[in-house]
């Protein structure tokens, strides 16, 4: 179906003449005022030049079938605005007056709507929002619009979209769009760009029908070496133009397949190595309250939640009065979190904690009574639904390295859970907090007689430990829900790594971690994701059994008290 | 495994802690006001499935205080007694015989997942008392206390399943179906493979694909989704997937750049409130089945929201399917004990069947002897704020069948409990009521 759609729509393109975006004037066309109420007919008599509104007005109709033929007739009016009321369209900016069915393009903005009108791009002020009915799109209006876009924009004076247009038309891989792409190929002068356009223009040769044309195309095709470009030549195996082209189809084919089965175990070794940064993150404050201190908290993951929550009601601050702040609304909750969560760790310790060191067990029953009055008191005070925290804009989306498919959000994480992990280091390592940590954790008494308050460093250790916890908060929320439960999640797996790792041994909390995700994102294809976290499970057992201390036990003396 | 255990001990705990409380208040109602009719509201208020099982309650406390204003029932006050099952399905149990014994409830609605259902079925059968079970189902089941006003497959999942095969929806031809690993995604997903293979797809055609709760690291699945959508024919997704894993799912998708006019996926467990907690930008265009949606334009809804923001004094809070279908059932069983003139449960089950209440998408909803309602079923794209806009719907309202016509095991069977057949699996082609024998 969508061959056939966007093989009309590029016969549209090549009954007109080509044309250029520079070349054509704004055309001032009036606007409709309220009594616009054209039909399909009025529009087959009016001259081409006010043809634009009356093509407007019938995607107000219901059959999808007749609002194709419509977008395409909309993009054959030659009109600057064209590209716009359809863009708009595609994105669900265009909407109709409920009282007289004028349409207009909506922007939202913060508090309102902002009109304007589609003929001319003028701004028709602004609107309460329920005066306004969203003209309806769906999939298969979308990917119409994106192809007839992508022919429309092949020529814009902006190279994003020309990018984007060129690789519309390289999924689209119409035969009918060849000499259409070659003309904007000779005219493009970008170099991105044109990879991209000779790339769509052999999309389009191989599903054509000439031999020496899709010999080329195959080599074009073969260089990009990616998967829409190995599933083109796997169709072209099959119905290549001769036999030549068919065994030159297969040999691309197969060299392709191979390279790609080496990307796609480097693919695994990222979401691997991804996964272990999440479980590192989530661990790491963990290593410390439970690693060094032996205190069994069950309560961690509840930390891990409060951070996300100061997130959430940063953004909620940020969202109400400085909107600009946004992109570093997680910045400005990093320290927010960290010193919430590192508090509430403080009060649990000299409230609670402290009366039970030496009875793990009781630690363990108090910790768990305390995490469920922490779950149940953010369910009071923010509701037991999932809260919104935005991705800020450099933390969404991907980009491709070779044929690694790399996600921004991931690939942040991974660098913020490395920082923490070597901020924590340091700490431990050079600062003199971090030496009475020590010293405390190796042998209280003798740290005691040495003249350091030993409660107090307890006290800000296990602060140390929940702040962490709060900071990992912050990077998870922007994977996970944000809802009460969010802790729990993370709880058994946060004990799994740093038993695996080795208690008290930040290293191995590392190893750990990127050890257990890696091996998870391997098994999860194979077996399925259900029996790959069992198995997982089952393997820490029988590891644990041989090496009761994990995988860096802490060796000396101390290791016994 | 270890989160399981620790999510019992913390369920019991949490029961301990607020069980008393609901309880006493139930207890000090039942000693001043005897002349009260009361019902008992059996939804989770902590744990996991909090999340949605809390507003149903609100939901639940609404209606009947707006029933109470029109001056109750029979002359009688109506009165709430909620009960916190706590994400724990042997105490819904519990809970359920608490509500019946204890507090002397005349109807309850309750339960979320299929298995607290599961788990308070003896309860009701024994006591016999009546469940309305306000939520999409497995289906598979009939029982002569229960009355599900949720769809049944029919009622949701294969109506979903010919949008995405027809032009409008995109002309589907590869399918895959991806759930949560429990009862609800695994029989519902069956009933969809054996009606893709009827309907000739092929066998590597479908994918299937079942991930734990609360599954948070989609990379590998969503990247195999998109690999087997690369072999060039059009695919899209059937998501099963529950709770809260939705959530990072979907931001994997959006993160992975998959398009809905690409790779489509259809949610069956996606309402207004799981959408609460995503930025639904990257997602529009995606969509979900249901019998109801917020954004639905018909008169009796938009009084409904109304009502439903001032009683939570929360503009921002959304309404959702299984919030109709507790409206639905509550109005019914109002009706049933008017019309009984009491509210004794053998006189109310035999008078709900063939009650008829409005719904709130402008239709009207009757109850049918199988004691399933009839629904209009919707299609509803993702918008940028995070509502539904709705591209499709059936013509009518479409009878929910307890039954799949697509297992071999329950082809044959229907439910009927009305006289003289009185009975929830009865085999067509033997002429003989399976009883009890079947249904475990």
């Amino acid at each position: 179906m969508q061959r056939l759609i966007t093989f009309f729509t590029c016969l549209f393109f090549l009954t007109v003449p080509v044309m250029s975006a520079k070349a054509q004037p704004v055309s001032n066309e009036p606007a409709p005022n309220g009594e616009a109420t054209t039909n399909g007919a009025a529009s087959e008599l009016s001259a081409p030049k006010q043809e634009l509104p009356a093509l407007v007005e019938e995607l107000k109709g219901k059959s999808t079938t007749k609002k194709i033929e419509t977008i395409r007739a909309i993009a054959a009016t030659k009109s600057m605005r064209a590209g716009p009321i359809l863009e708009a369209y595609l994105n669900g900016k265009l909407f109709k007056k409920k009282t007289d069915g004028t349409i207009v393009i909506i922007q939202k903005d913060g508090q309102g709507l902002l009109l304007s009108d589609p003929y001319s791009g003028k701004s028709l002020g602004t609107s309460p929002k329920n005066k306004y009915k969203k003209i309806r799109v769906n999939n298969r209006l979308r990917g119409v619009i994106r192809s007839v876009l992508g022919s429309l924009q092949l020529r814009h004076p902006d190279r994003l979209k020309r990018l984007t247009a060129a690789a519309a038309m390289f999924k689209s891989h119409n035969p009918k769009s060849i000499p259409f792409l070659r003309s904007a190929l000779k005219a493009e002068t970008d170099e991105d760009v044109k990879k991209r356009m000779r790339e769509a223009l052999a999309a389009a040769q191989l599903s054509g029908t000439n031999a020496q044309a899709q010999m080329l195309a195959i080599k074009v095709l073969e260089n990009r070496g990616d998967k829409p470009a190995l599933t083109l030549l796997q169709s072209a195996t099959r119905q290549g133009a001769s036999a030549e082209v068919k065994e030159r189809a297969e040999t691309a084919v197969r060299r392709i397949e191979k390279t790609l089965a080496y990307w796609e175990i480097g693919q695994t070794i990222f979401y691997g190595l991804s996964l272990g940064s999440v479980l590192l993150l989530a661990a790491i404050g963990l290593d410390i309250t439970f690693g060094v201190m032996g205190v069994i908290n069950m309560a961690h993951g509840e930390m891990i939640m409060i951070g996300a929550y100061t997130t959430f009601v940063v953004q909620e601050v940020i969202r109400t009065t400085a909107p600009a702040l946004f992109d570093i609304s997680l910045l400005i909750a990093l320290p927010l979190a960290f010193m919430i969560a590192g508090s509430i760790g403080v009060a649990m310790e000299r409230g609670i904690i402290r009366f039970l060191y030496g009875r793990p067990l009781e630690t363990l029953l108090a910790t768990w009574g305390i995490s469920l009055v922490l779950q149940q008191a953010v369910r009071s005070i923010f509701g037991p639904t999932n809260q919104e925290v935005g991705n800020p804009s450099w933390m969404s989306g991907s980009f491709e390295l070779g044929q690694l498919v790399i996600t921004n959000n991931r690939l942040w994480i991974m660098l913020f859970a490395l920082a923490v992990l070597f901020a924590l280091m340091a700490v431990l390592k050079y600062t003199s907090f971090g030496l009475r940590m020590r010293a405390v954790t190796q042998n209280r008494s003798m740290a005691g007689s040495m003249g350091i308050r030993t409660g107090w460093v307890d006290a800000l250790t296990f602060g140390l430990g929940s702040g962490v916890a709060g900071i990992a908060g912050v990077a998870l929320s922007q994977i996970d829900n944000v809802s009460p439960n969010l802790g729990q999640a993370y709880i058994v797996d946060s004990f799994m790594v740093v038993v695996f790792g080795g208690v008290g041994n930040l290293w191995g909390t590392l190893v750990g971690a990127v050890t257990l995700g890696v091996f998870n994102k391997f098994l999860e294809p194979a077996v399925g994701a259900v029996l790959g976290k069992i198995l997982v499970l089952v393997l820490i057992i029988l590891f644990i059994q041989k090496r009761p201390r994990g995988l860096f036990a802490q060796k000396g003396r101390t290791v016994e008290q | 495994m270890k989160s399981l255990k620790q999510l019992a001990l913390g369920a019991i705990a949490a029961a301990a802690l607020l069980g008393p409380t609901w309880s006493t208040d139930a207890l000090a109602g039942s000693h001043s006001k005897k002349e009260t009719i009361k019902v008992g509201v059996l939804h989770s208020l902590s744990g996991t499935m909090a999340i949605s099982e809390t507003t149903l309650k609100d939901v639940m406390l609404m209606l009947i205080e707006e029933q109470n204003k029109k001056g109750g029932l029979l002359g009688r006050k109506l009165e709430a007694v909620v009960v916190d099952p706590a994400s724990n399905w042997p105490l819904f149990a519990e809970k359920a015989r608490e509500l019946i014994s204890k507090s002397k409830v005349d109807a309850v609605f309750g339960c979320w997942t299929s298995v607290s259902r599961k788990s308070v079925l003896p309860v009701f059968k024994e006591l016999n008392n009546i469940l309305f079970y306000p939520v999409q189902y497995e289906g598979e089941e009939s029982e002569r206390n229960v009355f599900y006003t949720g769809a049944a497959p029919n009622q949701q999942a294969i109506p979903a399943v010919d949008y995405l095969m027809s032009e409008d929806g995109g002309s589907v031809k590869r399918w895959v179906l991806a759930g949560t690993d429990y009862v609800y995604p695994r029989t519902t997903n069956k009933i969809l493979k054996a009606y893709l293979l009827a309907k000739g797809v092929k066998e590597e055609d479908i994918m299937v694909n079942y991930t734990p709760f609360g599954h948070a690291d989609w990379q590998t699945i969503v990247a195999s989704i998109k690999k087997f959508a690369s072999e060039g024919k059009k695919t899209g997704v059937v998501s099963t997937i529950n709770g809260d894993a939705n959530v990072p799912f979907y931001k994997e998708l959006a993160n992975q750049g998959i398009k809905a006019e690409d790779i489509p996926v259809v949610a069956f467990s996606v309402g207004e409130e799981e959408l609460a907690g995503i930025d639904t930008k990257p997602l529009v265009g995606h969509l979900a089945a249901w019998n109801y949606f917020q954004s639905v334009d018909a008169p009796g809804n938009a009084a409904f929201i109304k009502k439903w923001k001032a009683f939570t004094k929360d503009a921002k809070r959304v309404s959702n399917d299984p919030m109709e279908a507790h409206y639905i059932g509550f109005k019914m069983w109002v009706k049933a004990v008017e019309k009984a003139g009491t509210t004794d449960t053998d006189k109310v089950i035999d008078a709900l069947v063939g009650i008829e209440v409005p719904n709130l998408t402008g239709g009207i909803s009757v109850m049918a002897k199988n004691h399933h309602i009839t629904k209009p079923v919707l299609i509803g794209e993702i918008q940028d704020d995070g509502q539904f806009d709705v591209v499709w719907k059936t013509k009518g309202l479409v009878a929910g069948d307890a039954w799949s016509d697509f297992l071999p095991g329950s082809k044959d069977l229907i439910s009927d409990w009305t006289k003289p057949v009185s009975c929830g699996n009865y085999n067509t082609k033997d002429k003989k009521c399976l009883g009890a024998a079947m249904a475990k």
